[in-house]
């Protein structure tokens, strides 16, 4: 078995209001010199010898991201 | 024979009731459909009702994409039969790429739940064939998650082939690209939209009934000539 990570974000021409909503509750803890944040999502997978990189692909694109507002990234 | 309209109840589904009523009320039977069942029961249409099928996991229709009833709407979908899908069923439909673009949380960071202003763009698509073009109707708007986004290309070509249904006036509420409150597809016979029409088609209880053309135009239309 191996451990596969899996980070969806938003594309980043798609307004992330929950990023703003973030970056306004840094600015009241005080905190000054964060100029954005965009919130993503993290996906661990179990996965053993038989699942390749193709499949991991196949199920980033087709259920983990939707493509037309997310990008993802795959690290095994 | 009555025309059937299938209602599709999804985990998590709120206005597969509403809708039903909405069906009935303007003439048609209403059909309960179940997300485990992938049976459509010989409907002549179908409604993906609004709410939060699967709990709005992973993102909202994501997982209802999958249900082995949606496996049957797409496949007849891309046969001609009529899906209409309201808030919830707008998403489920981007989801299964029968529409194109996406629905992200609203603009303003708040759920909106109001009376909305719309105007109907397009008459050609079955479910909006009892509107005048330009009509403008109030209907009840409600989502978290109702901003429509595409890219710029996809946008342009929903507006260059009249596949904007009905757009917001009198202010956009959820941050939709260019005011968008409902799409449908190529054919015409599949129609995403934001606001619930099925909660404004009875005076004494709704917010008017203005919405009750959603669910009439199928009547007006026999399902058999809307296959493309």
């Amino acid at each position: 078995m191996a451990r596969v990570a899996v980070d969806v974000v938003l594309k980043a021409e798609i307004l992330d209001p929950q990023g703003q909503a973030i970056l306004g509750a840094l600015a009241r803890l005080g905190i000054s010199g964060v100029s954005d944040v965009r919130q993503g999502k993290h996906f661990q997978l179990e996965v053993d010898g038989s699942v390749d990189d193709e499949q991991l692909a196949k199920i980033a694109d087709t259920l983990l991201a939707n493509p037309v507002i997310e990008d993802f990234t795959i690290r095994r | 024979m009555p025309v059937r309209v299938g209602v599709v109840t999804f985990p998590g589904s709120l206005d597969d009731r509403d809708a039903a009523r909405a069906v009935r009320i303007a003439g048609a039977e209403a059909v309960g459909l179940w997300h485990a069942d992938p049976s459509l029961h010989g409907v002549d249409a179908v409604i993906l009702p609004g709410g939060f099928s699967y709990g709005d996991y992973l993102r909202c229709g994501a997982i209802a994409r999958f249900s082995p009833v949606m496996e049957s709407v797409v496949a007849a979908a891309r046969d001609g039969l009529p899906v209409l899908g309201i808030c919830n069923g707008f998403q489920v439909l981007c989801e299964s790429h029968l529409l194109p673009g996406a629905l992200i949380r609203n603009r303003v960071r708040r759920f909106v739940c109001r009376e909305q202003r719309l105007r109907i763009d397009d008459v050609t698509s079955v479910w909006t064939s009892a509107y005048r073009l330009g009509q403008e109707i109030t209907i009840p708007i409600k989502n978290g998650e109702g901003a429509f986004v595409a890219d710029a290309a996809t946008l342009d070509r929903l507006e260059g082939e009249g596949r904007v249904v009905a757009r917001y006036v009198d202010g956009n509420p959820n941050g939709s690209y260019r005011d968008i409150a409902g799409i449908r597809n190529a054919a015409g016979n599949v129609v995403g939209l934001m606001p619930h029409p099925e909660h404004a088609v009875d005076g004494l209880v709704g917010s008017g009934t203005e919405g009750l053309g959603f669910f009439s135009g199928i009547l007006a239309t026999p399902p058999a000539e809307t296959a493309a």
